[in-house]
C-alpha cells in the first residue's frame, strides 16, 4: 500500500542545509500496524508528513497506492488527503469553539458528502469512540482524551485505507492513553492500515512492527506478536 | 460545500469577535455612509435650484441690459442703463415680433423699508401688471399693482411674505397699512404668496411698486434694469431670442450683434450654469466621500490579513483534512465579503438618514436614488473582493506542514 523508494529529504534554511530523511525505503502492507521510533530530530515527524501526502521528498519516489504522490498537484493532494488518509495529531488539532459533531464532519464537508449524511456518520463515528454524550460539546469543554478520540473519529469518517497516527498519546494521561490504543487496535482488527509515530516503547508495543529511526536513516524494521489479541 | 454553508460558517466566525468585526466595518459604514449622504443631498440640491428655476416657467427669457462676451449668464445686472420701458412696449406692439406672449420691464435696487417700529434692508421691484402673469405671482392676499397705479404713479406696494415678517411679525395681515420706502410713504394693498426662499433670488424678500413710481419717485432714473418676456410656446424659444435682438439691436441703432448693448438669456440658460456648479460640488463632495471608503477598503485589507495570520494552524488543518484552495479562498472571501456588505448595509441607513435630517434642516427636498443604493451595495461588495483578495490568497498557498508547525 506504502511503498518508499530512496527517499531523502533535505530542507535548506539560510544556505544551511538539513538531512532529515537519508535514503529511506521500505514498504508497508495493506492492514499493517506500524510503529516509527526515534528520538527527536531523527526524521519520523518528516517520514510522517511525506507518507501523509503533506509534504514532498527531494529525492527518492513515494507510492501511495502505486500512485506517485510526487507528480501531484496540491488540490490532488488534498483530494488523496481527504480520501485515503486519516490524520491523528499529538496535539488533536480540533477547531476550537467549534462542536465535536462540526469537527468530525469537517473532512466530509471537503468530500462533497451530503448534510444530512455527514451528520448521521459522525454521530456514528462519536459513538464508536465513546462521545455519544458529548457530541454538542467543544474541545474546551473535553478532556485530553476526550478530544483525541474525536480527532480518532474525525480520521475515519471518510473510511480512509491508512491511518497516521503522530504521538497520539503524547498529551494524555496513561490511563486515557490505553483507551486510545485499544481503539487504534481495534481499528486494526477491522483491517484499517496504521502507522503511529511515538517514542515511547509501551506505547509502540501495541503494533506488530516497529521501525527505528536514527538521523534520518532506518536503523531498525523488526516485526513482532503483541502480547494481546492477534489477528489470525 | 454550498455556499449557504461557507456563509454560515463565516458569520459564526466573524461573531468571535465582536469588537474587530465592529471595527473592521465601521470603516466601510463611514464611507458608504457619507458617499450615500452627500450624494444625495447634492441631488437635493440639484433637484432644488432646477425646481426654481423651473417653476418660472421653461418659456421665459430675460433681457439684461449691458453686453455679455462669452455668451453666458451674468452676475449682476450692475450699472448699465441701455433698456427703457419704451424697448419693452416696443417688444409686445413691434409688428416684427410674432412669438411674445407677455412682456414685464422691471426695475430692481435694494434699500431700506420701515414702518414705526421695524426696518428692514431689501429688494425694491418696480413692475407692472404684466408682472404677476410673466413671472407666475399669486397672492395671498389683497390686489396687485395695477394699470392705473403705472400710470399715476401711485404709492402702493405688493410684499413678499419675509418682509411682511420681518416688518409686520409673523402671520400679520398688513394690507391697508403704510410703509416707509426712502422716507416716502407707501399703502400695502396686497401680500404675495410663498415661493420658498432658496436660489439665488429670495422671492419672498422684495417689495413690489409700480414701475413709473419706482423709477421716478424713488430712485430718479429712466431705464430698466431687466425685462421678462413670456413666449408663447417653448419650442419658439430659440425663434423669439432671435426676433427680440434684432428690434433691440434696430431700436438701438446697432447694425453688428456682436456689439449689442443687452444680453438675452433664457431659464435655460441659468438652468445649466446653475447644475455645473452643484454637479462640480457633488463631485467633489463624493470624491472625499470615496476617499474615505478606500481607506475602509484597507482597513478591512488589514484585518483580513491579521486574521488569516491567527488562523494558520486552523488553515493548515483545513488543508491537511482535504480542503482544496478554492474552497480556502472562498472561505475568507465571503468573510471579507460580509464585513464590507454589512457595513455597506448600515451605511446606507446612516446615509440615508443624514440626508433626510439634513434636507429637513436646510430646507431641501430628499431625494435618495436607487442607482446611488445599488451603487453603494456594488461597491461595497467590490471592496469586500478587491481588499479581501489577498488574505484570501495568502491563506490558500499556505503549505499545510507550515502552517501546522506555526505556533
Amino acid at each position: 500500500m506504502i511503498q518508499l523508494t530512496h527517499v531523502s529529504k533535505i530542507y535548506k534554511n539560510d544556505s544551511v542545509e538539513t538531512i532529515a530523511l537519508d535514503d529511506v525505503s521500505f514498504e508497508i502492507k495493506e492492514g499493517e500496524f506500524v510503529a516509527i521510533m526515534g528520538a527527536s530530530g531523527s526524521g519520523k515527524s518528516t517520514l510522517m508528513h511525506i507518507m501523509g501526502a503533506l509534504d514532498l521528498p527531494t529525492k527518492g519516489t513515494y507510492l501511495l497506492d502505486k500512485e506517485n504522490v510526487g507528480k501531484l498537484t496540491d488540490d490532488e493532494l488534498a483530494d488523496i488527503r481527504n480520501r485515503k488518509i486519516g490524520f491523528v495529531f499529538q496535539a488533536f488539532n480540533l477547531l476550537a469553539r467549534t462542536t465535536a459533531l462540526k469537527n468530525v464532519a469537517l473532512p466530509m464537508v471537503y468530500g462533497g458528502i451530503a448534510k444530512k449524511e455527514r451528520t448521521k456518520r459522525a454521530k456514528k463515528f462519536l459513538e464508536m469512540v465513546g462521545l455519544a454524550d458529548r457530541i454538542d460539546h467543544t474541545p474546551s469543554q473535553l478532556s485530553g482524551g476526550q478530544q483525541q478520540r474525536a480527532a480518532i473519529a474525525r480520521a475515519l469518517v471518510m473510511n480512509p485505507r491508512l491511518i497516521l497516527a503522530d504521538e497520539p498519546t503524547g498529551n494524555i494521561a496513561t490511563a486515557q492513553a490505553e483507551e486510545i490504543m485499544a481503539i487504534f487496535q481495534d481499528l486494526n482488527d477491522k483491517g484499517h492500515t496504521i502507522v503511529m509515530i511515538t517514542h515511547e516503547p509501551d506505547i509502540a508495543e501495541h503494533a506488530k512492527r516497529i521501525i527505528h529511526l536514527r538521523d534520518g536513516k532506518v536503523v531498525n524494521d523488526s516485526n513482532h506478536h503483541r502480547q494481546k489479541r492477534t489477528k489470525n | 460545500m454550498d455556499f449557504s454553508e461557507l456563509f454560515f460558517e463565516a458569520i459564526g466566525t466573524l461573531t468571535l469577535n465582536k469588537l474587530r468585526t465592529g471595527l473592521a466595518t465601521l470603516g466601510i459604514v463611514i464611507g458608504i455612509g457619507s458617499v450615500i449622504a452627500l450624494v444625495s443631498l447634492g441631488q437635493s440640491s440639484q433637484k432644488a435650484v432646477t425646481e426654481q428655476i423651473q417653476s418660472l416657467g421653461s418659456n421665459l427669457l430675460t433681457v439684461i441690459p449691458g453686453a455679455t462676451s462669452s455668451g453666458s449668464v451674468r452676475g449682476a445686472t450692475g450699472e448699465a442703463t441701455s433698456l427703457t420701458y419704451e424697448d419693452a412696449r416696443a417688444l409686445l406692439t413691434s409688428s416684427e415680433i410674432t412669438t411674445v406672449k407677455d412682456v414685464s420691464p422691471e426695475f430692481s435696487r435694494r434699500t431700506q423699508v420701515t414702518t414705526a417700529k421695524n426696518n428692514t434692508n431689501t429688494q425694491i421691484l418696480g413692475v407692472t401688471p404684466s408682472y404677476s402673469q410673466v413671472r407666475k405671482v399669486n397672492l395671498a392676499s389683497g390686489s396687485f399693482i395695477s394699470e392705473r397705479d403705472v400710470e399715476a404713479m401711485t404709492k402702493v406696494a405688493v410684499l413678499g411674505p419675509q418682509v411682511v415678517t420681518d416688518l409686520f411679525g409673523e402671520g400679520a395681515n398688513p394690507v391697508g397699512q403704510s410703509i416707509r420706502i426712502n422716507n416716502v410713504s407707501f399703502r400695502v394693498v396686497g401680500v404675495t404668496e410663498s415661493r420658498g426662499g432658496t436660489g439665488f433670488q429670495n422671492q419672498d424678500d422684495m417689495v413690489l411698486v409700480p414701475l413709473t413710481t419706482a423709477q421716478k419717485q424713488l430712485f430718479g432714473a429712466d431705464y430698466v434694469s431687466s425685462i421678462s418676456v413670456e413666449v408663447h410656446d417653448e419650442n419658439v424659444m430659440a425663434q423669439a431670442q432671435d426676433e427680440i435682438g434684432y428690434l433691440l439691436l434696430a431700436r438701438h441703432k446697432l447694425k453688428d450683434p456682436a456689439a449689442a448693448d443687452f444680453t438675452i438669456f433664457s431659464q435655460n440658460d441659468i438652468l445649466g450654469a446653475a447644475s455645473s456648479i452643484t454637479g462640480t460640488f457633488s463631485a467633489l463632495l463624493s470624491g472625499i466621500a470615496a476617499i474615505s471608503l478606500l481607506v475602509g477598503g484597507i482597513g478591512i485589507m488589514n484585518i483580513m490579513l491579521v486574521t488569516v495570520t491567527e488562523r494558520t494552524r486552523e488553515i493548515g488543518l483545513r488543508k491537511a483534512l482535504g480542503a482544496k484552495k478554492k474552497i480556502i479562498i472562498t472561505q475568507f472571501l465571503i468573510e471579507s465579503i460580509i464585513l464590507t456588505f454589512a457595513g455597506g448595509v448600515i451605511g446606507m441607513a446612516l446615509g440615508t438618514g443624514t440626508s433626510y435630517v439634513l434636507s429637513q434642516i436646510i430646507n431641501l427636498p430628499f431625494t435618495l436614488s436607487l442607482t446611488s443604493v445599488f451603487l453603494a451595495m456594488g461597491v461595497s461588495g467590490a471592496i469586500g473582493v478587491l481588499f479581501g483578495w489577498y488574505p484570501a490568497y495568502k491563506a490558500a498557498g499556505l503549505q499545510p506542514i507550515e502552517a501546522l508547525r506555526y505556533e
